[in-house]
C-alpha cells in the first residue's frame, strides 16, 4: 500500500520523496507510531477540534501555522534548520573540521545511546500526561497541554528520522523500541527516572513543562552544537517547539500564584490551611511541588563527574549550552571546574578538569535559567504585597543520581542524618495529602473563557485571539 | 521650519509575559533583538519590522508596539530596566487605557455635567492620546508667557506657549494636556499632574510651528479665598522664554470640534475656560477663506472686560466669523451680568441653535456656571416650543452637548 501521498502526510524539508529506503521505513513506522497515540496519547482526544499550531515549513511563517485539527491528523513533520553555508565541528578534538553529515563509524553506538536517550522522553512525557484534559482548568489550558503533546509526538518523529536515516537496522529497531517501551511499566519502563514519576495534577503539569521540559531545552542546546550536522539542524528546529512549553509552565505556575495571592489579598488571609478552604492552592505547597520537581530534574545531567560527559564532548558529539558564544579554546583540556562534594557532614567544593565536569556545567546553566524565573514568581508576590518568597533548594537537595545519591541535605544545604531527614522531608516535599489537596481542586472548566477558581486567566490568548476563544472544540 | 518629528510605531518585548526563550533573538534575520541577564529587548535602530519574529514568539510578548517620536524611541538600556512595559499609548483605541489615574479622574470630574462619557461629534478629527506618560514626558520649551488681565485684575491669567521642538505632541482643539510641576511636594513624592486646555488649533499656536498654548490663572487663594499657592500655575505663570516644561498627554477625546462643512458651534464659557473656545475659533478663522458655512456663537463671562482672557483679540474677530457676546458681573455702576443672562436675551437665536442638529455646544469654565445655563437654554426653549428635558437626552445621544467644568 503505497497511497499516502507521503510529501503531503509527512511535511518534510529532508526530500523525503527522493530516498525510498527512508520513505518506506517510515512509512511502517507511521502506523505504529499512530497506535501509540491512539494508546497512550491524550485521553478522550481523537474527535476534538484543537486549535494548534502546525509546522509546516522551517520558516518563521510556515512553523506557526494556526488551525484547528483532530490531533490524530496533525502533521507530524520532519523539520531540520536549514544547512548553514560551511558549517564545522566547534569543539573538542575534531575542531575545525567540516561537520559530519554522515555519522562516523566510530561513534555510531554513542550517538545511537544519547538519540535514543533523548528520544525516549518525547513519548514518554505524552504517556505522563495523558489523563490530565479530563481535569483541565479551561480551553485555554487544554489546548495548551494537546499542543505540547503533539509537539512531543513531533519530537519523537525528529529523533526517529535520524535513527532511521542514519542507524540502519539497529536504527530501526530502536525506532520501534521507543513506541513499546511505557512511562512508569515496571517491565518496560522508560529510560530516564523522571520520565517514569507520574504527572497526577496540573500543578504537576505545570512544573513539569517549567523544570523537566527546560532540561529538554538544555540537553537540545547542548545536542545542536553537535558535529554531526543533522543532529544539531534537528534540535535547533526543536528548541523554538521547546519554547512553547516552558512558557506554558512558568506561564501556569505564576498564574496559579497570580490567584493564590488574589484570594490571599482579598480575604486577608495567610494561614495556608484558610487558603487552602478557599479553594486556591497555598504557596508553600507550590514551593514543595518546586521543591520536588527541581530535584528530579536536576538527577536528569547525570554525574557531576563523568568520563562519558568528557567523550562525548571531545568526540565532538555534544557540546555545552551557546558553545559557540563561550570565548576559550573549545578543547577544555587544562581547565578546571568546581564541583560539589560531600566530605563527612560537609558540602565542599573541588576542583576537577572542566572536560569531567560537563554535565555540572549545564546543570548550572540550568539552574540560572530556573532562577530566573523563580525571580519572576517572586515578581507577582511581591505585587500583590505579600511576604512570601519562592526559593530553589540546594542543589544537593533530594538527590538520587550522583555524589548526593543517598546523602541527605535540606534545602538549605545542610547535610543531615536520615532520622532528621524522614523528619523533615514532608515539610520540604510534597507529601500525599498535598497531592490529594491539589487533585481535590482539579474539576473540569471547558466553557469558552471559564477558568478553574484556583488559577488566574493568562495575560494573553494564543496567537492573539480572545480568552474566550473556543480553543478546543467538542463535535 | 520646525517641522515636527513623525509619529511611528516601536516594537518592543513585554517583561512581564516573555519568558526569555531566546526564540526571537535566534529567528530574527537582522539581529535587531538582543538581551541581558535580565531582559530581551529591540534595537530600535536595527529593527526592519519584519515581524519574522512574531509568530514564533510562544507567548505573544513579542507583539508588543509603542507609538513613539521617531527621534525618541526607547533605547536598549530603557527597556533593560523594565519590570513591564512603560504605560500609554493605546491611542488607536481612544480608551483610558494607560492614562494616569489622576487625569482620568480630573476627566471624570470635570464632564459630569454631560451626563457621563459622550463620544465626539462625527466629524471630529481622531485624538492622539497618553503619548507620554509620567514616567517618559515630553519636554517642551517655554517660547513665549504673556499676561491677559489687566495688572489691576483681581486676577493674573497667562496666556503660554510651549514649543516642542522635534519632539511629536500633536493635539486637536479641545484636548489637554498634563503639566508637571518640578521638585516634590512636602512627603517628598513628586507634584500631581495638573491638566490644562489646549488654547492653540491643532496646526499651532503660530501656524506650522510645533508649538501650543495654554490659558493658565495664577493660583493664589482656594475656593473659599485663604491664601494657597498653587505649584503648577505658580511654576507655568512664572516661566521664562527657554524654560523646560514636562508635558504628559494629550488627553480627551470627546470635546472635540465638529469639522464638516456647515456645522456650527455654541461656546459657553468663563475664566480659562476659554482655552479650547480659543482653539475652536482660531481654527474655523484660519479656515474662512474655505466658506464652509457654518457659524459661530460665543458667551463668554468674566468680571470686568480687564479680566477678560483674550478681550482684545476677541472684540477684533470678523463679525461674520463670530457672534461674540461677553457678560460683565463687575463693571462699576452696571447691572451684574451672567451669562445665562445673555443667554436668555438670544433666546431666539439659542432655540435655533439647539434645535439644529449640525450644532454642537461646548461648555467650559466654573462648575456653578453650570445650572444657571442650563436653566436659561431650558427657558429659551420653552419660548419657542421646544421641551429642554426631552431635548437634552437628545443632544447628549448625538454627541452634541459637552461639558468640562471645574
Amino acid at each position: 500500500m503505497s497511497t499516502i501521498d507521503y510529501n503531503e502526510r509527512i511535511p518534510n524539508n529532508v526530500h523525503l520523496s527522493d530516498n525510498k529506503t527512508l520513505q518506506r521505513a517510515l512509512q511502517r513506522w507511521q502506523p505504529a507510531f499512530l497506535g501509540w497515540w491512539k494508546d497512550m496519547g491524550p485521553e478522550d482526544s481523537t474527535k476534538l477540534d484543537v486549535y494548534l499550531r502546525t509546522a509546516v515549513s522551517v520558516d518563521p511563517k510556515g512553523w506557526a501555522h494556526f488551525d484547528y485539527v483532530k490531533m490524530p491528523d496533525y502533521r507530524w513533520g520532519i523539520f531540520l534548520t536549514p544547512v548553514e553555508g560551511e558549517r564545522k565541528v566547534n569543539f573538542g578534538a575534531h575542531k575545525g573540521e567540516p561537520a559530519w553529515q554522515e555519522v562516523p563509524g566510530e561513534y555510531r553506538s554513542t550517538l545511537r545511546r544519547i538519540i535514543v536517550t533523548q528520544g525516549d522522553t518525547e513519548p514518554a512525557s505524552v504517556e505522563q500526561q495523558r489523563h490530565l484534559g479530563l481535569t483541565c482548568p479551561s480551553l485555554y489550558d487544554l489546548r495548551n497541554i494537546f499542543q505540547v503533546n503533539v509537539e512531543e509526538g513531533r519530537h519523537l518523529w525528529a529523533m526517529v528520522y535520524l535513527l532511521q536515516a542514519y542507524f540502519g537496522r539497529d536504527g530501526r529497531e530502536e525506532a520501534e523500541a521507543l513506541l513499546e517501551r511505557r512511562s512508569g511499566d515496571a517491565d518496560n519502563p522508560r529510560i530516564l527516572a523522571a520520565f517514569n514519576e507520574k504527572t497526577p495534577d496540573w500543578l504537576a503539569f505545570f512544573m513539569f513543562t517549567f523544570l523537566t521540559d527546560r532540561d529538554g531545552k538544555y540537553q537540545l542546546a547542548a545536542l545542536a552544537e553537535s558535529g554531526f550536522d543533522p543532529l544539531s539542524r534537528t534540535c535547533r528546529f526543536m528548541l523554538t517547539e521547546e519554547a512553547h512549553h516552558l512558557f506554558v509552565g512558568e506561564s501556569g505556575i505564576s498564574r496559579a500564584i497570580q490567584r493564590t495571592c488574589e484570594i490571599m489579598k482579598s480575604h486577608r488571609v495567610d494561614d495556608p490551611a484558610k487558603v487552602r478552604a478557599l479553594g486556591v492552592i497555598d504557596l508553600p505547597t507550590i514551593q514543595r511541588y518546586l521543591n520536588f520537581h527541581y530535584s528530579v530534574t536536576l538527577d536528569l545531567y547525570g554525574s557531576e563527574v563523568s568520563s562519558n560527559a568528557a567523550a562525548f564532548y571531545t568526540t565532538g558529539l555534544k557540546g555545552r549550552f551557546e558553545e559557540t558564544k563561550i570565548g576559550d579554546d573549545h578543547q577544555l583540556a587544562n581547565d578546571e571546574y568546581p564541583v560539589l562534594d560531600l566530605v563527612g557532614d560537609r558540602l565542599v567544593e573541588k576542583h576537577v578538569p572542566a572536560l569531567n565536569a560537563l554535565n555540572e556545567r549545564l546543570r548550572d546553566d540550568y539552574i540560572r535559567d530556573v532562577e530566573a524565573g523563580i525571580g519572576r514568581w517572586n515578581k507577582v508576590v511581591e505585587k500583590a504585597g505579600i511576604g512570601f518568597r519562592f526559593k530553589l533548594p540546594h542543589k544537593a537537595f533530594n538527590r538520587h543520581i550522583g555524589t548526593f545519591a543517598g546523602a541527605h541535605v535540606s534545602p538549605e544545604g545542610k547535610v543531615l542524618s536520615e532520622a532528621e531527614w524522614t523528619h523533615m522531608r514532608g515539610q520540604w516535599l510534597a507529601t500525599e495529602a498535598d497531592r490529594e489537596f491539589v487533585r481535590s481542586l482539579m474539576g473540569r472548566v471547558a466553557e469558552p473563557g471559564k477558568f478553574a477558581n484556583w488559577i488566574a486567566p493568562p495575560a494573553r490568548g494564543i496567537n492573539n485571539q480572545p480568552l474566550d476563544f473556543e480553543y478546543v472544540r467538542f463535535s | 521650519m520646525n517641522a515636527p518629528a513623525e509619529l511611528v510605531n516601536q516594537h518592543l518585548i513585554d517583561p512581564e509575559i516573555c519568558i526569555r526563550c531566546n526564540t526571537c533573538e535566534e529567528t530574527c534575520p537582522i539581529d535587531a533583538i538582543t538581551h541581558d541577564a535580565r531582559n530581551y529587548v529591540v534595537k530600535f535602530d536595527v529593527c526592519e519590522s519584519c515581524r519574522q519574529c512574531i509568530p514564533p514568539c510562544p507567548t505573544g510578548a513579542i507583539d508588543s508596539w509603542r507609538r513613539v517620536a521617531q527621534d525618541r524611541p526607547y533605547t536598549v538600556e530603557e527597556q533593560f530596566s523594565w519590570d513591564a512595559l512603560p504605560e500609554q499609548a493605546e491611542i488607536d483605541r481612544g480608551g483610558d487605557e494607560g492614562t494616569p489615574e489622576d487625569v482620568v479622574r480630573i476627566t471624570a470630574e470635570a464632564t459630569a455635567g454631560q451626563g457621563g462619557r459622550v463620544a465626539p461629534p462625527w466629524s471630529a478629527a481622531h485624538p492622539y492620546q497618553n503619548l507620554y506618560g509620567l514616567a517618559r514626558p515630553a519636554v517642551a520649551t517655554c517660547s513665549g508667557n504673556f499676561r491677559l488681565t489687566g495688572e489691576d485684575a483681581s486676577s493674573a491669567i497667562h496666556h503660554i506657549v510651549l514649543d516642542f521642538g522635534k519632539t511629536a505632541f500633536p493635539v486637536l482643539e479641545g484636548q489637554s494636556i498634563g503639566v508637571i510641576p518640578p521638585g516634590t511636594d512636602a512627603q517628598g513624592k513628586p507634584h500631581f499632574v495638573r491638566l490644562y486646555s489646549v488654547a492653540s488649533p491643532r496646526n499651532g499656536e503660530r501656524s506650522g510651528y510645533n508649538n501650543l498654548s495654554i490659558t493658565v490663572k495664577r493660583v493664589t487663594e482656594d475656593r473659599d479665598g485663604n491664601p494657597v499657592r498653587g505649584v503648577a500655575s505658580n511654576f507655568l505663570c512664572d516661566l521664562k522664554k527657554g524654560d523646560p516644561v514636562n508635558v504628559v498627554g494629550p488627553y480627551g477625546a470627546t470635546f472635540l470640534m465638529p469639522n464638516h462643512p456647515g456645522s456650527s458651534i455654541l461656546m459657553i464659557c468663563t475664566g480659562t475656560g476659554s482655552a479650547p473656545m480659543r482653539a475652536m475659533t482660531e481654527r474655523r478663522r484660519r479656515r474662512i477663506a474655505l466658506n464652509e458655512g457654518g457659524e459661530l456663537m460665543l458667551f463668554f463671562g468674566a468680571r470686568t472686560p480687564g479680566e477678560l482672557p483674550y478681550f482684545g483679540p476677541l472684540t477684533k474677530l470678523p463679525k461674520d466669523l463670530i457672534d461674540t457676546n461677553l457678560a460683565f458681573s463687575r463693571v462699576p455702576h452696571e447691572p451684574k451680568k451672567y451669562v445665562q443672562h445673555l443667554i436668555r436675551e438670544r433666546a431666539d437665536k439659542i432655540a435655533r441653535l439647539l434645535a439644529d442638529e449640525n450644532c454642537y455646544i461646548y461648555i467650559c469654565g466654573l462648575k456653578g456656571m453650570e445650572t444657571g445655563v442650563e436653566e436659561a437654554f431650558a427657558d429659551a426653549c420653552r419660548d419657542h416650543g421646544l421641551d429642554w428635558e426631552t431635548l437634552l437626552p437628545a443632544l447628549r445621544a448625538q454627541s452634541r452637548y459637552h461639558v468640562e467644568t471645574y
